[in-house]
């Protein structure tokens, strides 16, 4: 199996985003993580789906998805052309005697603490999963309280942009 | 009241749905959906027949779509209606039949608090519809409605749900026609590809064992006389699938038949042994290729479709073709012309060879019953002899269908229909009469088991009330015949609940007579052609004929589910001898 991200661009209408999770869910895939918001066009949303599956199964999903009628475009964007972050949010265990290390550690993957009580910090950070995923396992060992994460967002690099074509004729009725 | 300038959303509704130009509405009001029955009631250009049961309706709008090749549309009211109608919609999605549903639903202000009969239908109904819509808002009413109307037409066809609140069909509103239709992420494909269709065209002229693999795809196209000039210019051999049965006569000697888990040895073998399937609207479905791995193993794919989903999800294409059929082929045509103008022709004369050989040995039939029971295939094939190749003749689902889709002769496109992808017993009285209200001259069969017909004949009722006199055959075994038939192979002859004793309760002559329709019986061979034809003979109203037939005639040639089609069986136990030198 290997990961894909998808970025999904949809109507903003009611309903889309269970017509997504759902065609996922009967297809037989497990998504890895779904990010929604909206984009520079108020009537259209991006979606970013992380999902970990071959090749073969990757494309059979991308035209079922296709044939949703309020799917508009659907690009796979590959992991070295395209910046891909998400957002975490942490509470991690930090008293007297731990603090200093926890705080050295968000410095050292410059995160950002957004809350101190006494015995604990909460902890903002962004970067690729990879990043994350290391920045968890330095934290593990103080006492991880609660976690959140975004779920991937993600945008190819360089000047082309993959909603201008397509929201071009969109641009009439706006 | 609205003022002057202005209708009711209900009233904008029945506009739309003229404007659309729908003549029938197969339906059943009730409360969420009862604003849109009192225009209704004025309506000159809409007939609506009001059906027994939701079911039906939708069933109903299948036949019309499948015998017209336009929309056929159902109506039902909230809740109970609503999911009565989720059976044929999901028929119709896995079939490709082209209808939409129209549903009341609970005020706005009421939705989401389980008001009486809620149900959130566009829910339900998301996995099985082409596309749904929820609609609270009156002015939304045509654009939805036009929208809906060119989703299930277009493309692949299938089912759309427009699911209305009551208060939306209330309210009052500006009926404005024509409508824009705002459907950025929705764009069928219907030229194919010209590189693609010419490596097609290289791929036939340079094949020894080529097969057109023709599905229902053929038949939605309206394909039928390009498919006639693609065969006359290349002498390749077809297969009809279930569902593409009568897309190319049956009576034409390139026509094999069809392939599948009851398909012919012939067109079953001819895949297996391919060097080459051009597969047309058709999609690789399990009851065709049997287990996959061993499915036509040395054949190359070209595979057209108009769906690009459907290439490659089953089989890989080595030329895939995203198209609709009846452009795919008129441009193979072209190309194939154009091989052929190059001095690049087929030579399939050994292949045919081959085939005769096959068809010789191992053609279709069956055995008559050594106790003097009537044999179900002699029922069926009779039927087919005497309605004739214009009659329209539609199934239910099990073994008297595989035998109607095996011995009748099917010569003209769009006149057998069949709950072929979802199975759905049940379906052949209600689609019957859809189909006779959409083809009023023809003459309609419905073919039916004693199983399937206790599902939905109580629209007999609705045939003989409104005046549309179908006929029906009940192949009565009295017993769900098809799962006998897979208890008598593979759970050792252990009869577990499928004995109907329906050749006992109800009298199905008797129940034929209660609902105003003719009902006859008949249990003897010679018997049968007098009784269709009496049953020929009467146009007032519905006729019922009940043919109790032998409960242990099977359905052979099979291909066991789970094995591959090089295991298919002509008989209990008995594979075809390959090796035997004629």
């Amino acid at each position: 199996m290997s990961k894909h991200t998808l970025s999904v661009l949809v109507e903003n209408k009611p309903g889309v985003l269970a017509r997504i999770a759902a065609l996922f869910s009967r297809r037989g895939f497990n998504i890895d993580s779904l990010a929604v918001g909206p984009t520079e066009h108020p009537s259209v949303s991006r979606m970013t789906v992380v999902v970990d599956v071959e090749d073969q199964p990757l494309e059979q999903v991308t035209k079922q998805l296709n044939k949703l009628v309020n799917v508009i475009k659907i690009v796979e964007l590959d992991a070295s052309q395209s910046v891909q972050r998400e957002l975490l949010l942490l509470k991690v265990k930090a008293d007297l005697e731990s603090r200093s290390h926890v705080l050295e550690t968000v410095q050292l993957f410059r995160a950002k603490v957004v809350d101190v009580a006494p015995d604990a910090v909460t902890i903002e950070a962004t970067g690729s999963p990879d990043k994350l995923d290391a920045l968890l396992r330095v934290l593990e060992p103080f006492g991880i309280r609660e976690l959140v994460q975004s779920g991937v967002v993600a945008v190819g690099r360089g000047s082309r942009s993959i909603t201008d074509r397509t929201l071009r004729p969109l641009d009439r009725t706006a | 009241m609205p003022t002057p300038g202005t209708m009711t959303g209900a009233a904008s509704l029945i506009r739309s749905l003229e404007a659309v130009g729908v003549d029938t509405v197969f339906g059943i009001p009730g409360g969420a959906i009862l604003p849109a029955y009192d225009p209704l009631l004025d309506s000159t250009r809409i007939r609506h027949v009001l059906v027994r049961h939701e079911q039906g309706a939708g069933h109903a709008a299948e036949g019309y779509a499948l015998a017209t090749g336009r929309v056929g549309v159902c109506m039902a009211t909230s809740g109970p209606g609503a999911t009565n109608l989720v059976t044929p919609i999901a028929d119709a999605h896995m079939d490709s039949v082209p209808i939409v549903a129209v549903t009341g639903q609970v005020p706005s202000a009421a939705i989401g608090t389980d008001a009486f009969q809620e149900a959130d239908i566009r829910g339900i109904t998301m996995p099985i519809t082409k596309h749904n819509y929820l609609v609270t808002d009156a002015a939304q009413i045509p654009r939805t409605i036009a929208e809906a109307f060119h989703i299930a037409a277009t493309g692949r066809p299938g089912p759309v749900l427009v699911d209305i609140a009551k208060d939306a069909l209330q309210a009052p509103t500006r009926f404005e026609w024509p409508v824009e239709i705002d459907l950025p992420g929705y764009r069928p494909v219907s030229r194919p590809h010209s590189k693609q269709v010419r490596e097609a065209a290289r791929l036939i002229v340079g094949a020894r064992r080529p097969v057109l693999y023709v599905g229902g795809g053929v038949i939605r196209a309206r394909a039928w006389s390009e498919l006639r000039e693609l065969v006359e210019l290349t002498g390749i051999p077809l297969v009809t699938t279930l569902t593409a049965r009568g897309a190319f006569p049956d009576s034409d000697p390139r026509h094999l038949g069809m392939p599948g888990m009851h398909g012919n040895v012939t067109a079953v073998t001819s895949l297996q042994k391919a060097d080459l399937l051009i597969a047309l609207g058709a999609r690789f479905d399990d009851r065709v290729t049997g287990k996959l791995a061993s499915f036509a193993p040395h054949a190359t794919v070209v595979h057209a479709d108009i769906d690009p989903a459907e290439i490659s999800k089953n089989r890989v294409a080595d030329v895939p073709i995203v198209g609709d059929c009846r452009d795919v082929i008129a441009d193979l045509v072209v190309a194939i012309g154009a091989e052929h103008a190059a001095g690049r022709l087929g030579d399939y004369a050994a292949w045919w060879h081959q085939i005769d050989g096959w068809r010789r040995r191992f053609p279709l039939g069956y055995t008559t019953p050594d106790d003097g029971e009537l044999a179900p295939q002699y029922v069926i094939e009779r039927l087919g002899a005497i309605a004739g190749s214009d009659a329209l003749y539609v199934a239910g689902v099990g073994q008297h269908q595989m035998w109607a889709a095996q011995f009748i002769s099917y010569e003209n496109p769009g006149t057998w229909m069949n709950s072929g992808g979802l199975g759905t017993m049940g379906f052949a009285v209600p689609a019957a009469m859809g189909a006779k209200v959409g083809r009023p001259e023809a003459t309609v069969w419905a073919i039916d088991g004693d199983g399937c017909f206790q599902m939905t004949n109580q629209e007999l009722a609705t045939c003989a009330i409104e005046g549309i006199p179908i006929k029906v055959a009940v192949i009565n075994n009295a017993s769900l015949g098809m799962v006998r038939q897979w208890q008598t192979l593979f759970y050792n002859e252990r009869y577990s609940n499928t004995d109907l004793d329906s050749r006992r309760i109800p009298d199905f002559a008797k129940l034929a007579e209660a609902y105003g329709c003719l009902g006859l019986r008949c249990d003897t061979a010679a018997d049968v052609d007098a009784t269709i034809e009496k049953a020929m003979a009467v146009d007032d109203r519905p006729v019922v004929i009940d043919f109790g037939v032998h409960r242990d005639a099977m359905v052979w040639p099979m291909v066991p589910a789970g094995t591959g089609n090089d295991d298919i069986q002509i008989a209990r136990g008995m594979a075809p001898d390959w090796d035997r030198e004629d």
